[in-house]
């Protein structure tokens, strides 16, 4: 395990300089949330799913993973190629005209590991509770995950699916919210309160587990226990704290960062701070 | 040709409950999805039949969507079933982003289009649903025009992949499509003639097949063809009729901008210029009523069609 955790450390530091450096390249993208949540991509991708890098859509006999807050993309694309679900050095097309590296996620261009497009928020909770049907309806018994943002609970949709999940019993299915109270406009208790959303949930019918996202070891944990408790009638929610900008002390805790790129200085004092584990692409 | 007529009117959507209870007999594929309509849709057959495939959302139409985005991510091919409104302008943004944009295999089946859905008014009578549908890109759009079309393009648009948006009715129409195949794309010639070309979908075109006999005892030769599929259009049917008749009448219920009308005009002025003129609802919400009073009431009536037809001809060089 300590080797294993090890390793999934080693590909975390990684995974952020590239988020930072290509971010920084196109001046454009996500930093905060792509770096609270790179524990939650490198175990989820190294650790916890099983799935095959030669890419098919339909993912039969394999655990799917489907990202609703689609503008943590930079993350998600720096995970797909450190697996091998296509080349490292494609990450240097992010956001550039051509590229498959949409700003959003999409599926268009043939992106390998890309199931849904998002961006536009609130949709990704229906689509992977749709998915995790049709792997029940096939007799297939592995897992759908999905990640959606804290301050997209606020849109409608996520709990017309929170519902229809429950209902259904859809219990092949992992969903994780990214908790780190932070939105475009600043606290999520600030814009429009959250509340409490482990009751909420809870009272919903779904399972709920909670975390420290950003402790591998604990998130690790959470997931096999997540895991462990599909099949049970009911869905399962990880509750997963995490601090946007994890990683890069003057990105940490803000809502600043959600969406704007680091200049040169920046990125010099933020690869500082990120240890070159892999090589860069 | 043979002369178009019925013995017998059923609504358009029982087209949809029958054609999707023979697909679900015959693609193992087929799954069903409905917001708390399957009445209203005809869709009860399907779920009694085959209840391991049917899924209810409940009223939660934007959900439903995305449920149907993931069954197709999955090798699904879902057919979603509510009220033309609810299919497109209350989900819009799930139409463009989890299924046109992620061009999932979903099949949008739409019913109580148009005024005549009748007493329910105005917010239920969507006009604006071919617009929104067509300009989304991978999205076909098809509305056909009585219950055999119906049945038959419900049947087709399962071995199509893509999304599709499948739009039809409420009210008892006259039936007169029998042992028509069914081809996506290809527009129907009714009515062959040499004054004026007739684009017609839905349920005007049995009122373009009204028109054509009462245009005909006045001595004006009106060609009809039911363009079942709006998008993508037959442009080469639009323009090998148009080249025969040298003007056009584009018939249809929904708002004259976005809809069929307009595709015509597109085709008409990138390829050969000819005078058009629009029966289509102008800029208005509609209202509580009959359907055939409606139709009469917002200028969709067979006589609106005989008068455009004369003024577009008068418009002849």
């Amino acid at each position: 395990m300590q080797a294993d955790l090890d390793n999934l450390k080693k590909i975390c530091s990684q995974v952020r300089r590239d988020i930072v450096r290509m971010v920084h390249t196109v001046q454009s993208g996500h930093p905060g949330g792509s770096l609270g949540c790179t524990e939650y991509f490198v175990a989820l991708y190294n650790h916890a799913m099983s799935y095959n890098t030669s890419f098919n859509m339909e993912g039969s006999g394999e655990d799917m993973f489907f990202l609703s807050n689609g503008h943590i993309s930079p993350v998600f694309y720096s995970t797909l190629a450190r697996v091998g679900f296509f080349e490292i050095s494609e990450l240097n097309t992010f956001r550039k005209i051509g590229s498959r590296l949409q700003g959003h996620p999409a599926t268009e261009e043939g992106l390998p590991g890309v199931r849904i497009a998002s961006g536009s928020l609130g949709q990704g909770l229906s689509v992977a509770s749709g998915a995790a049907l049709a792997k029940k309806i096939n007799g297939d018994d592995k897992l759908v995950y999905v990640l959606m943002g804290d301050g997209e609970q606020q849109e409608g949709q996520i709990w017309e699916a929170a519902m229809f999940a429950a209902h259904n019993k859809i219990d092949n299915l992992i969903a994780t919210i990214d908790y780190n109270g932070q939105q475009i406009d600043g606290k999520t208790d600030d814009v429009n309160s959250l509340g409490n959303l482990e009751d909420k949930y809870r009272s919903f019918g779904w399972e709920i587990l909670s975390c420290d996202g950003n402790n591998l070891e604990e998130l690790i944990r959470t997931l096999e226990d997540a895991k462990s408790k599909s099949g049970n009638g009911k869905p399962v929610l990880i509750l997963m704290k995490t601090e946007m900008g994890k990683g890069v002390d003057f990105m940490e805790g803000t809502h600043k960062w959600h969406g704007i790129a680091p200049n040169d200085e920046q990125l010099e004092s933020a690869l500082g701070q990120l240890e070159e584990t892999l090589g860069d692409y | 040709m043979t002369k178009l007529t019925y013995t017998e009117k059923k609504d358009t959507r029982s087209g949809f409950g029958d054609g999707l209870l023979e697909l679900g007999r015959s693609n193992p594929d087929v799954v069903g999805l409905c917001a708390d309509l399957i009445g209203s849709l005809k869709m009860g057959a399907f779920q009694k039949e085959f209840p391991e495939r049917f899924f209810q959302t409940g009223i939660a139409e934007a959900n439903m969507m995305g449920i149907a985005a993931g069954l197709a991510t999955a090798g699904k091919i879902p057919f979603t079933g509510t009220f033309a409104n609810f299919s497109t302008s209350r989900v819009y943004d799930q139409l463009r982003q989890s299924i046109a944009y992620s061009e999932k295999n979903v099949k949008v089946c739409a019913s109580h289009a148009g005024l005549t859905l009748g007493e329910d008014g105005a917010t239920h009578q969507v006009l604006e649903d071919i617009g929104m549908t067509k300009m989304l890109p991978n999205f076909t759009v098809i509305n056909p025009c009585d219950y055999y079309q119906t049945k038959a393009a419900t049947i087709a648009i399962a071995e199509h992949h893509g999304p599709v948006y499948l739009r039809f009715g409420r009210p008892g129409w006259p039936m007169f499509m029998e042992d028509q195949p069914f081809e996506i794309g290809k527009a129907i010639t009714l009515i062959e003639g040499s004054d004026v070309s007739i684009f017609a979908t839905g349920h005007m075109v049995w009122k373009a097949i009204e028109a054509e006999a009462i245009l005909a005892d006045q001595g004006i030769s009106a060609e009809v063809i039911n363009i079942h599929t709006i998008k993508p259009l037959d442009e080469d049917a639009v323009l090998k009729s148009i080249s025969k008749t040298g003007c056009a009448v584009s018939a249809e219920e929904h708002q004259a901008a976005g809809g069929l009308g307009e595709s015509i005009a597109q085709t008409i002025v990138t390829n050969h210029l000819v005078p058009q003129e629009f029966v289509a609802v102008n800029d208005q919400f509609g209202e509580s009523g009959k359907p055939e009073e409606l139709l009469d009431k917002y200028g969709l009536g067979v006589n609106d069609i005989v008068e455009k037809v004369k003024k577009v001809i008068s418009r002849k060089q």
